[in-house]
């Protein structure tokens, strides 16, 4: 098969990358796309990381010192859109596009025009949302949540360019979503069979249908807003009738997938990375994709839980309890396999595997104070306070971010044909890790202590766990540019990387040359 | 030898500040039969979830000393078992199971709203609360806005922070121990939420939805707590305050609040000098006003305007009367209309004309108000 590649290489060597800017712009190449989502995530990770350093900064001792409260509500809701929308889905979809392809046996992304309009919308949509912070009246107060009527009644003007530019993302989204399904159903190499597929591509595909089934909800909202801000409607106006409850509904039916949007790619990943480490099998596989495809459908039916406090009736707080609960099952098989998987196997511990142990154990901390919080009258408890904030940072930040993290580590030797430096991996490991418990462990103490989330001065009792949180914060941001650092040196003075880096690493992406060229699989293998 | 002095510096920090900590790790148990209910859930929960981390993290760690590859390991080749699987499906689920029952049964607790003794009307407005005894019975029914009470220079460190830093209100609200008290909560503006973490009751006030909640206070106290739903410039600046008291100290204080209700409904009715309005205006302007406006009239510039010297302020009375009666659309400006007694609307606004270089000279008087909005 190798061979085969070589061959194909030679044949278009006149096909390779157009030279210039016209290279990036024009580009239908799944890698191109794929490095320039990685590029513009990173970009918006340090974007929302420095407004979480303004927060943090704030909060570093109790009363106001640098921003006042108009302000510290615009950080708030930027950091959180723009991690949510601009660092952790895009580098998903940078990941999905540059390994699903070379993963099935594709030559390309189904959709290769798509894929490029898909990427090149969304430095608009962000670019606009960015710039309201400069408007009169200021960018979105409201939290990432936008509750209604804070967001429509009682919002800044600048928040039709919000509704906009959550728009253009949500297109961005969809149409990501549908070149990654249309690739992965249509483009397997022959004998790649749909439980022969390496569990990135599963999680992606199942990311994919939530993603379209749930961004149009999203659209839907945003649009409900716009109409009645300008238009006179009152969907969440009680004095026309309307309901600011119905906003949260229609919300969070959106927002619970989005949150396993986030988290399902993530175990992919680490069902590539930990068997490849621990040169063992990946243990249950076909319980993994049952597993998933469990949590994805489970997603749809516990959006309430995020309400449990606006005073829905009984039966309807205790089926989305019970709900909620359930998901537990599922996630706890996920983790309990890859423990398995290490288990008696052969373990080295390379970057790439030190982060996805570390997803491993810091996310299943997250999944505890989840079920923690599924506990409806326990939820009167932690609801909206900094226990809340903990537990989502938790599965976002050592869940979702380091396995994005794990995830470059591992592919970057084959996308750039270059080794990084393993020290400076490591130490940028240990770094992000003590800084990242730091920074949210005593997060939970501050919740149950009673300090709520989103403001701007606290209490007195809350003073030196905020201290703490924020010195955290600050080796964690700080950490992040050394990562900017060592993936930089890779690119330009890293030592050439062969083809399979990784000793136990499986798949088809291990067969081609590294830096993969530019055309991977232009002739499918055969998948025996 | 310069690294060594900051770490000395940095430890001598840590145990300065470990020994005047505060470093409260876990949820209060509270004072209701319903709060401790709570915490039993909560630590129950926590258990089961230490239990099955020390586990799986044991299992997970010892694999990963004992199975390295530098130490020879050498991998197995196991990858399936279908009874492993069932196995940790199906003990989990039970282990879920009998949270999950336990969990409904205060669940179904804390829903029964029945039998109560006093009734409480919880209303949320940008940024304080207003409380309201509800009684057919009462000549005067009591009704008062709670604010923080915490003043502007503790918190732009002008001022050393007081021990009820934040927590603070001008008047907290009275609840009768041993009692069953229902809460009707609801909202003028946004969504706010009504939290006293002792008493276990946090519930969203939404305008245009009345919410219940219920309690009955064991002990008695001052219980604190906060607004936890984001609601705009000041959302942490609205502390909540229950002060609980004996039922016969609740009846009494009830009964004077009730007087005292009569006492300022008469205000309303009797003739005012100009420095009277303006000594209540003052105060009134303080409690009302100032957060947004600031207390010199200055305003904010961008977000709220200056009341010194604005075209309103010194303009005609009745503009003036119209934009705090009935506030401004589309803005943060609230309509003050029902918030306000006509005494109370009187003196802020003659106050606000007369104060900080403004000079209209005129008064507004209770009766002008009256008239100003029975003429709309």
């Amino acid at each position: 098969m190798t061979t085969a590649t070589h061959d194909h290489d030679h044949d278009h060597e006149h096909h390779g990358p157009a030279k210039g800017l016209t290279r990036w712009l024009y580009t239908t190449n799944h890698k191109d796309i794929g490095t320039m989502y990685l590029w513009f995530s990173f970009a918006m990770f340090l974007l929302g990381g420095t407004f979480a350093m303004v927060i943090r900064a704030e909060l570093f001792q109790p009363g106001l010192q640098l921003v006042q409260p108009e302000f510290f509500n615009q950080m708030t809701t930027m950091h959180g859109l723009i991690m949510v929308f601009g660092a952790v889905m895009p580098a998903f979809v940078g990941l999905a596009n540059w390994m699903i392809p070379m993963m099935v046996g594709a030559p390309d992304m189904a959709l290769p025009r798509m894929n490029n309009l898909s990427f090149w919308i969304l430095p608009f949509a962000f670019a606009m949302l960015t710039s309201t912070l400069f408007m009169e009246g200021g960018g979105p107060n409201f939290g990432w949540t936008f509750y209604a009527p804070l967001s429509t009644t009682y919002a800044p003007p600048s928040v039709t360019f919000f509704i906009f530019a959550v728009h253009i993302m949500g297109a961005s989204s969809i149409m990501g979503a549908i070149n990654i399904v249309a690739t992965i159903l249509n483009m397997r190499a022959p004998g790649m069979t749909l439980m022969k597929m390496p569990l990135f591509v599963w999680t992606w595909l199942i990311t994919a249908y939530l993603l379209i089934a749930v961004m149009p909800v999203l659209a839907g909202v945003v649009t409900m807003m716009l109409m009645d801000i300008h238009f006179g409607t009152a969907f969440f106006n009680a004095a026309g009738g309307g309901s600011p409850v119905l906003f949260q509904h229609i919300f969070w039916f959106f927002g619970h997938p989005e949150v396993y949007i986030m988290i399902l790619p993530a175990f992919g990943i680490v069902s590539a990375i930990i068997p490849a480490f621990a040169r063992k099998r990946l243990f249950g596989y076909s319980s993994m994709v049952y597993a998933t495809a469990s949590i994805a459908f489970l997603s749809f039916i516990v959006w309430a839980h995020h309400m449990f406090t606006v005073g829905i009736p009984f039966l309807g707080e205790a089926f989305f309890m019970w709900a909620t609960m359930l998901i537990a099952v599922p996630t706890g098989v996920k983790v309990f396999n890859w423990v398995t998987t290490m288990f008696r196997g052969s373990m080295t511990f390379e970057t790439p595997m030190l982060f996805a142990i570390c997803f491993v154990v810091l996310f299943t901390i997250g999944g505890f104070s989840g079920l923690m919080l599924a506990v409806a009258p326990a939820d009167f408890q932690y609801h909206d306070t900094y226990f809340v904030v903990a537990h989502f940072h938790y599965v976002l930040v050592p869940g979702a971010v380091f396995s994005i993290m794990a995830g470059v580590y591992y592919w970057l030797p084959k996308w750039s044909g270059k080794m990084y430096n393993e020290t400076l991996g490591k130490v940028h490991f240990w770094l992000s890790f003590v800084g990242v418990n730091v920074l949210f462990f005593p997060q939970h103490f501050l919740g149950l202590a009673g300090m709520p989330r989103r403001i701007p001065d606290y209490a007195l009792q809350f003073a030196d766990f905020n201290m703490v949180s924020s010195i955290g914060g600050f080796l964690f941001g700080a950490s992040q540019l050394l990562f900017l650092y060592i993936v930089v040196h890779t690119i330009v003075a890293g030592k050439p990387a062969p083809a399979k880096p990784w000793e136990g690493a499986e798949g088809l992406e291990w067969t081609v040359d590294s830096p993969a060229p530019y055309h991977t699989f232009s002739t499918p293998p055969r998948i025996d | 030898m310069k690294l060594q002095r900051v770490f000395i510096a940095l430890t001598a920090l840590l145990i300065s500040s470990v020994a005047r900590a505060d470093w409260t790790l876990n949820m209060p148990r509270g004072v209701t039969d319903i709060s401790q209910e709570v915490y039993g859930l909560h630590m129950l929960t926590l258990w089961v979830c230490v239990v099955i981390g020390v586990l799986v993290f044991g299992v997970m760690f010892y694999s990963m000393f004992k199975h390295r590859k530098s130490k020879g390991a050498v991998s197995s080749n196991f990858h399936e078992s279908t009874k492993v699987e069932l196995a940790w499906t199906l003990i989990p689920a039970a282990v879920i199971f009998a949270i999950g029952v336990k969990a409904t049964y205060t669940l179904a607790d804390m829903y029964n709203f029945e039998e109560s003794e006093v009734t409480l009307e919880v209303v949320g407005y940008q940024w304080r609360w207003r409380y309201r005894y509800i009684d057919a019975n009462a000549e005067q029914e009591v009704s008062f806005f709670s604010s923080m009470s915490t003043p502007r220079d503790e918190i732009n460190n002008r001022l050393e922070k007081n021990e009820n830093y934040l927590l603070e209100v001008d008047e907290p609200v009275v609840l009768p121990t041993g009692t069953k008290v229902r809460f009707l909560l609801s909202s003028a503006d946004v969504i706010h939420s009504w939290w006293v973490p002792a008493l276990a009751v946090k519930k969203d006030a939404i305008p245009g939805i009345v919410n219940e909640a219920w309690t009955i206070i064991n002990e008695e106290g001052t219980y604190r707590g906060q607004c936890t739903e984001l609601c705009g410039k000041d959302h942490g600046f609205m502390p909540v305050v229950v002060e609980a008291v004996s039922p016969e100290e609740f009846e009494q204080w009830l009964a004077e609040k009730e007087q005292a209700a009569i006492e300022l409904a008469e205000l309303n009715d009797r003739e005012w000098t100009f420095d009277e309005l303006m000594e209540r205006g003052e105060q009134v302007y303080g409690s009302a006003c100032a957060s947004c406006h600031q207390a010199d009239g200055s305003g904010v510039p961008g977000a709220f305007p200056a009341l010194a010297n604005s075209p309103i302020a010194v303009g005609p009375a009745d503009g003036h009367l119209d934009i705090v009666v009935n506030g401004s659309r589309g803005t943060a400006m609230a309509a003050y209309g029902n918030q306000l007694s006509d005494a109370d609307m009187a003196a802020v606004i003659t106050y606000e004309r007369n104060a900080w270089g403004n000079n209209v000279g005129d008064m507004v008087t209770p009766v002008d108000v009256y008239n100003f909005k029975a003429g709309e």
